[in-house]
């Protein structure tokens, strides 16, 4: 009796399965009858058309950017003290009155330290190695709270006075678009590209 | 893993009304939120009342926008610049794109796309200006993949989440245009070996990148998991450069320049570089091969017996091939499963059954990637590059002490 019954419960699993089977069968051939032929075959033009082309006006309000040659360095010039005016006034409620780390929790890093290697904390004297990124990123970022604020005769007057507050160059110094490129950073021999392509090596 | 069902889960009895239920947001403001080392606790509410059996009363009908269960509260964990995505409440590789985690450099903005228009100039053959409707005509391209921001690890004492350990990676579905076609549409100067891409924040945050990238697997995104994407991630576009260092995947896109030559913005010199020996290392991009147990994890509790051990693993070159697991302080290693589809540069869930007999271990994960890449361990990374590390592309294993009581705490590692 018991034998039977589990025979009987067996057969129907069994059907179940086929049937299943089957039903999942058809669902396939179904989806495959109304499946769209991979890959467009349709070919890209040229050109979109998308899109309008700039002024050069247009394209000029933004290319702000300035490369370590110097490309993009605009006209005008600034000077250490003129600089040291406008630090205190603009950048030293956030990074100190001279720039240097006091132990004090200040908004914005220390700027201004010691040119040795591996001196801490990181600062334009030890660890950056082009003059023009500070131009850059003074033009483009600051002061925090009124970014783009500063004219390009300002922002050459403040590298001038970090520069200098970091011994790179002399307090009589007049930085313009011909002379800053050609500042070398002390931290410059330090920095190396990585070359790591994956694989199996640790370094 | 349900959590409010686990015995191991932290867990409050919480009384919830039926009018909490119902009002969701109100429920979600009462339910506890243990901002203990971060961790959020789950609750088990105590429903009271003969109104409060779900099979006896109809539920609120349907709403514009769904709200999660008032029962679960995941939430990142922001400072004054980021914010960590909670790893630890993920069952899945896909971040809600409101837990993906954030590093903003000076808040996030506010863009209208309406005004919004993206610069290509420089070395191509014609500077082209394109409107948001321009950019969404192009054919559009869908991928998954992980950002992780190049800092992202944090250690030094045993009471870390997850979240506080590596939160600052997460992965999406992204839908836009791949910067081949855009470069195909402006033509592009073969001097031009090198494009600056420039977001609209107030640092107008710049970073160089090698044109390679661009004809490979560079994109432009504007969604974000089948959503416009988030104003945290970028809204309304965003370079997407996948396994390539969070920072790089300039948010915000407002402009690129092809270039001949790098421009050595403040982000790719005095930041993202680090001391290896007496150098300094620059121009580190892809994010190398790393794993996670995300379960067990601090401050969850065990016990003896049956345990999934679960986490994530991914590598900013590839697939990832294994993921190891070891419940023997790294003595012994056996195989994850890993959850299918492995998809390239994308987090991948890993799982391992394991039946604790309740002595005090530890429990470590290491992957593999496609290029044979093994996670190094933190005594290989110093060998290799010096004690003086620097916080960026540090990837090494990590481990959880199991207690013989059951607690979990992360491993120190020096």
């Amino acid at each position: 009796m018991l034998t039977k019954i589990i025979k009987t419960k067996l057969t129907a699993i069994f059907s179940g399965v086929i049937l299943i089977s089957l039903l999942a069968f058809k669902d396939r051939a179904l989806h495959q009858s109304f499946q769209i032929q991979a890959g467009d075959t349709t070919k890209w033009p040229a050109r979109f058309g998308f899109g309008y082309t700039p002024t050069a006006q247009e394209i000029t309000a933004w290319d702000i950017d300035v490369r370590p040659d110097g490309k993009g360095l605009p006209k005008g010039q600034g000077d250490v003290e003129k600089g040291k005016g406008l630090y205190t006034l603009k950048c030293a409620s956030c990074h100190g009155a001279n720039g240097v780390e006091t132990g004090a929790k200040l908004p914005g890093p220390a700027l201004v330290g010691d040119t040795a290697a591996k001196s801490k904390p990181k600062t334009i004297g030890n660890y950056w190695p082009y003059a023009t990124t500070l131009f850059d990123y003074v033009r483009r970022a600051m002061p925090y709270n009124q970014p783009g604020s500063l004219t390009d005769n300002e922002v050459y007057s403040i590298t001038a006075y970090l520069l200098n507050a970091n011994k790179i160059i002399k307090a009589g110094a007049v930085l313009n678009a011909q002379n800053l490129p050609k500042i070398i950073m002390p931290a410059k021999k330090l920095f190396i590209m990585d070359d790591r392509k994956g694989g199996p090596e640790v370094k | 893993m349900k959590k409010s069902d686990e015995k191991h889960t932290v867990s409050t009895p919480t009384k919830i009304s039926r009018r909490a239920l119902l009002g969701g947001m109100v429920a979600a403001a009462i339910l506890p939120v243990n901002t203990f080392a971060g961790y959020v606790q789950t609750s088990t509410p105590a429903l009271s009342g003969p109104g409060d059996d779900p099979i006896k009363i109809p539920g609120p009908g349907p709403s514009p926008v769904g709200k999660r269960s008032p029962f679960e509260n995941p939430v990142r964990k922001p400072s004054d610049i980021s914010s960590r995505t909670p790893l630890q409440d993920m069952y899945g590789t896909i971040t809600p794109a409101d837990l993906h985690y954030e590093r903003h450099h000076a808040g996030v903005p506010v863009i209208d796309p309406a005004k919004h228009e993206l610069l290509i100039h420089g070395l191509v053959e014609r500077p082209i200006k394109f409107t948001m409707a321009d950019l969404k005509r192009f054919p559009s391209v869908t991928r998954i993949c992980f950002l992780e921001c190049a800092g992202n690890f944090r250690t030094g004492k045993e009471e870390l989440t997850p979240q506080d350990v590596l939160g600052l990676t997460s992965q999406s579905e992204w839908t836009g245009v791949m910067l081949s076609t855009i470069f195909r549409e402006t033509g592009i100067s073969p001097k031009a070996k090198w494009f600056l891409a420039e977001g609209s924040d107030a640092t107008v945050m710049a970073r160089s990148i090698p044109i390679a990238k661009a004809w490979d697997d560079a994109m432009i995104v504007y969604a974000q998991n089948g959503e416009a994407m988030r104003p945290e991630q970028g809204y309304p576009i965003r370079l997407l450069l996948p396994g390539f260092e969070g920072n790089m995947n300039i948010k915000w896109l407002r402009r690129i320049e092809l270039s001949d030559e790098p421009y050595m913005t403040r982000e790719e010199t005095s930041k993202y570089t680090y001391p290896v020996k007496d150098k300094i290392r620059m121009f580190s991009f892809e994010m190398d091969a790393r794993s996670i147990i995300t379960y067990p994890s601090y401050p969850q509790k065990v016990e003896r017996g049956w345990i999934e051990i679960r986490g994530i693993a991914w590598s900013g070159r590839g697939k990832i091939v294994k993921v190891e697991v070891s419940t023997d302080v790294g003595k012994s290693w056996q195989f994850a499963n890993l959850q299918g589809t492995i998809l390239s540069k994308a987090h991948t869930y890993f799982r391992h059954l394991w039946n604790w007999n309740g002595e005090a271990t530890e429990i470590l994960s290491r992957v593999t990637d496609e290029t044979g890449y093994l996670q190094p361990t933190l005594k290989q990374l110093i060998e290799a590059r010096g004690t003086a590390l620097g916080g960026y592309h540090m990837n090494p294993v990590t481990a959880w002490q199991i207690k013989g009581n059951g607690t979990v705490l992360f491993k120190v590692e020096s």
